[in-house]
């Protein structure tokens, strides 16, 4: 009985402890945040957390494949304006169009997929380290996406697009829908397993028969289709398709998912580790806007707590080489 | 270093050494000593706590009770630096080299002489020529220690002690990456730092090396020593009795059945440049087919080639009647082929994952259904309960444990229990008993039997001759990517043998 005990307080502290931190987080800033513990803004938490989970999600697939994704930004920039563009009510291509918003939603999905298919090409076949590749690729599509629109927004969208980012409850089951499915391919099916054996080691994977070039392309892929339905509840929610949108986000995305235990060396990570990460770092920023602090000191703020995180990653895998 | 003053005897006393890991005893009051000068054979299974002993005397773990005397003084190391400052140096199984850097960097990388800050490049260089002669290692100090081979490896190993003035030497398993001839240079350098009066412990799973290196013999088992004495008192087989605890009359089980006339896989003039020149052989149904050569002969190569993780330019293989050559590894595991490979941690098993994760590995894309490729958990666990006992992995194991904390005879067993899931008709097995102790190996042996039995054809590549005489109904000689002999179980002569291999 002591024993299932102590099994369990090792499984809290090691696994959920993001979770652990988030309430005690929760319960120590209570009292001096002013509104802090309102239900009014535990909804704007519940609200900020969303598209910040499907970003998150994508991310967490691509480093439990010793990846990272740098280019998630630059796709919901670039997804967000070409869908903009095209289903636009004063400059739209197909303004008016009934099939705008259909059409429109397949384009921002093609283009992370086009977006993820060039990162996983250069790093599965030619070989080049996932950093180099994704961080060239933000600089690349971001600025493609400022020149295409001379850095202004677009506005003017059809209702129902409005409805799938600007709608919470919408937005919940897409967020619910994505996530939910990027855990069970984690955890129950074949390509889960060749993520995590490619993540742990792609010289062991390759003789155990994993194709590992398929398994880390479809992977980036992956990884930009969700960061594309990230585009979507974004631009959704910001009733507009801008080049700038989530500029200043990329470390969140990164941060959320190294906070909740997802292993920068790769061949380790959960989604739900993922959501705590997420709801962590969501409420940090809440919190301390709440307490009036600058967006520069909620940002060192957030760059400690994502340095910590990784820490404590580097320690847990002290002898993983 | 006070070993120069004339009254000390005693190298190491270990006196009464107790250490638990989480309430568990490792080591249960082991109390033994070394006289000055005198080499010192370790040996006993794997978990007997030779690791465990030989970290405490190297300062990474602190004893929970008992004292060590070092040089005739009370020793209490702290950190490896402590025990460094001692005079004890550490070659180890797995070598702390780096790759990256020369011979002579190497050997100074802890402390660069330097004056005025800059490092003395002239007097490095000078030592390290000094210092390589003393091991018998003509190299330039310039050379990067990844163009060395092991056996080379292992002697800067050496020379990185002696540079270090060393006067107790502790050799890990020094030879398990080496051929039989660099093997013999080495036990040539190590009477020669016999004769200068050098202290060595030597842990090994090759008995007959610790026979002939050492004068005083200590057994471990279970975290105890026992057996202790002078070396005249053993031999093989009582090593191997007291080690196991019980005696095995036999290091090799019998097999009671022969290999067919069909032949499953043949291999027809493969050749890589550089690597394999017009190899070939035929595997029968059934049989244990060995390969015999030295580290760098091809023989490695050749499995990877067979294997299809390597490139081939010419040459053909047919597996059952079809050519497999332009297939990939993936495509040859479906057809049947299974691999374990020499470097159980890099490339056979997922260190940090759970018993289960490495075990279904491979066979999970047979049990995956639908678009999404969803997997039949009941078919995965019905599979590893299965298959764990098959491979009789060691009952304490959880499935959900990490393999890393596994010994490494259970790890290997995990390894082959990832192929057998799959059912292989063709396995290919590269050093499988590389650094497992001898009632594990015992085991190997019973199961390649028993995968023969049931109608698979075994590949074997070993540096180990006893084992491959012991287990194998046909043994080829690799030398410079060439087959240079074959030999029928009828004919099996070591020194045959050893001299295919060697000219």
């Amino acid at each position: 009985m002591s024993s299932r005990l102590t099994k369990l307080r090792r499984k809290v502290l090691n696994e959920h402890l993001p979770l652990v931190l988030c309430v005690v987080y929760f319960v120590v800033l209570s009292p001096f945040a002013e509104g802090f513990a309102t239900s009014y803004n535990l909804v704007n938490v519940f609200s900020a957390m969303l598209p910040l989970m499907v970003l998150a999600t994508g991310q967490t697939l691509v480093m439990v494949a010793a990846g990272i994704d740098l280019s998630a930004t630059a796709v919901v920039a670039l997804a967000s304006v070409v869908g903009a563009m095209i289903m636009s009510g004063d400059v739209g291509w197909m303004s008016g169009s009934a099939l705008a918003v259909p059409i429109s939603v397949v384009a921002m999905l093609m283009i992370g997929a086009g977006i993820g298919a060039v990162n996983g090409s250069m790093v599965a076949w030619f070989r080049m380290p996932p950093f180099i590749v994704t961080l060239t690729s933000l600089m690349f599509f971001s600025g493609l996406a400022i020149w295409s629109t001379q850095s202004k927004s677009i506005g003017m969208l059809p209702d129902a697009f409005l409805l799938l980012g600007g709608n919470d409850w919408v937005a919940f089951v897409i967020v619910v829908l994505t996530a939910g499915l990027a855990h069970l391919i984690l955890t129950r099916s074949l390509y889960g397993r060749w993520i995590f054996a490619v993540g742990y080691s792609p010289k062991a994977a390759l003789v155990s028969g994993v194709s590992i070039h398929k398994v880390l392309f479809w992977t980036y892929v992956a990884t930009g289709v969700v960061a594309a339905i990230g585009a979507i509840l974004i631009t959704g929610r910001m009733e507009s398709g801008s080049p700038v949108h989530w500029q200043r986000n990329l470390l969140d995305v990164v941060g959320a998912t190294v906070i909740g235990g997802t292993s920068l060396y790769g061949g380790k990570g959960k989604i739900l580790w993922t959501v705590y990460g997420v709801l962590f770092l969501t409420l940090i920023d809440n919190s301390l806007n709440l307490l009036n602090l600058s967006h520069f000191t909620i940002m060192m703020v957030k760059g400690v707590v994502i340095l910590i995180a990784a820490m404590l990653d580097v320690i847990r895998n002290r002898g993983h080489t | 270093m006070n070993t120069n003053r004339k009254n000390v005897v005693m190298a190491l006393r270990f006196q009464s050494i107790e250490k638990a890991f989480f309430g568990v005893r490792v080591l249960k009051g082991i109390s033994f000593e070394l006289k000055l000068g005198k080499t010192l054979g370790l040996v006993g299974e794997n978990g007997a706590g030779k690791s465990t002993l030989m970290n405490i005397l190297g300062g990474n773990l602190q004893p929970d009770a008992g004292t060590i005397r070092l040089w005739d003084e009370p020793f209490d190391p702290h950190s490896p630096k402590d025990a460094e400052k001692m005079g004890i140096a550490f070659v180890h199984q797995e070598l702390n080299l780096f790759g990256n850097l020369s011979i002579a960097e190497n050997l100074f990388i802890s402390r660069f002489p330097t004056s005025g800050g800059l490092i003395k490049r002239k007097s490095i260089i000078t030592r390290t020529q000094e210092v390589l002669k003393q091991v018998g290692l003509d190299l330039s100090p310039h050379l990067q220690v990844d163009r060395l081979s092991a056996g080379e490896r292992q002697l800067v190993e050496i020379a990185k002690a002696l540079n270090r003035n060393a006067k107790l030497i502790i050799l890990d398993e020094p030879t398990t990456s080496l051929t039989d001839r660099e093997g013999e240079h080495l036990f040539d350098i190590l009477g020669r730092l016999r004769e200068q009066g050098i202290t060595l412990i030597y842990i090994s799973h090759a008995l007959e090396e610790v026979l002939r290196l050492s004068d005083e013999v200590v057994v471990l088992r279970d975290g105890e020593v026992v057996s202790t004495g002078p070396v005249e008192d053993y031999n093989q087989a009582r090593m191997i009795s007291i080690m196991v605890g019980r005696s095995i009359d036999q290091l090799f089980p019998k097999r009671n059945h022969k290999p067919e006339e069909a032949v499953v896989l043949q291999a027809k003039r493969l050749c890589r440049k550089g690597v394999l020149k017009d190899a070939g052989f035929a595997l029968r149904r059934k049989e244990v087919l060995g390969i015999s050569g030295l580290m760098g002969s091809g023989r490695t190569e050749l499995a990877r080639i067979v294997f299809g993780l390597d490139p081939v330019d010419s040459g053909e293989m047919i597996l059952n009647g079809v050519s497999i050559i332009k297939r990939s590894s993936a495509e040859r595991i479906e057809a049947g082929m299974a691999f374990l490979t020499e470097d159980r941690r890099a490339e056979g098993l997922f260190m940090e994952a759970s018993i289960e994760d490495n075990m279904t590995l491979v066979c999970a894309s047979r049990w995956a259904r639908g678009p999404l490729a969803w997997l039949d958990q009941k078919k995965l666990i019905v599979g590893v309960r299965e298959y764990r006992e098959a491979v009789k992995l060691t009952a304490g194991a959880r499935n959900e444990q990490a393999v890393k904390t596994l010994s490494g005879g259970n790890q290997q067993k995990v390894v082959f229990a990832k192929w057998l899931l799959n059912k292989p008709e063709i396995i290919i097995l590269d050093e499988p008993t590389r650094g497992i102790d001898v009632g594990a190996k015992y085991e190997v042996y019973s199961l390649i039997n028993q995968l023969t039995e049931q109608g698979a054809a075994v590949l074997v590549i070993s540096s180990e001759l006893e084992e491959l005489i012991g287990i194998c109904d046909r043994i080829l000689t690799m030398r410079q990517g060439e087959i240079t002999a074959e030999f029928d179980q009828v004919d099996f002569d070591r020194e045959k043998i050893l001299r295919a291999a060697l000219h």
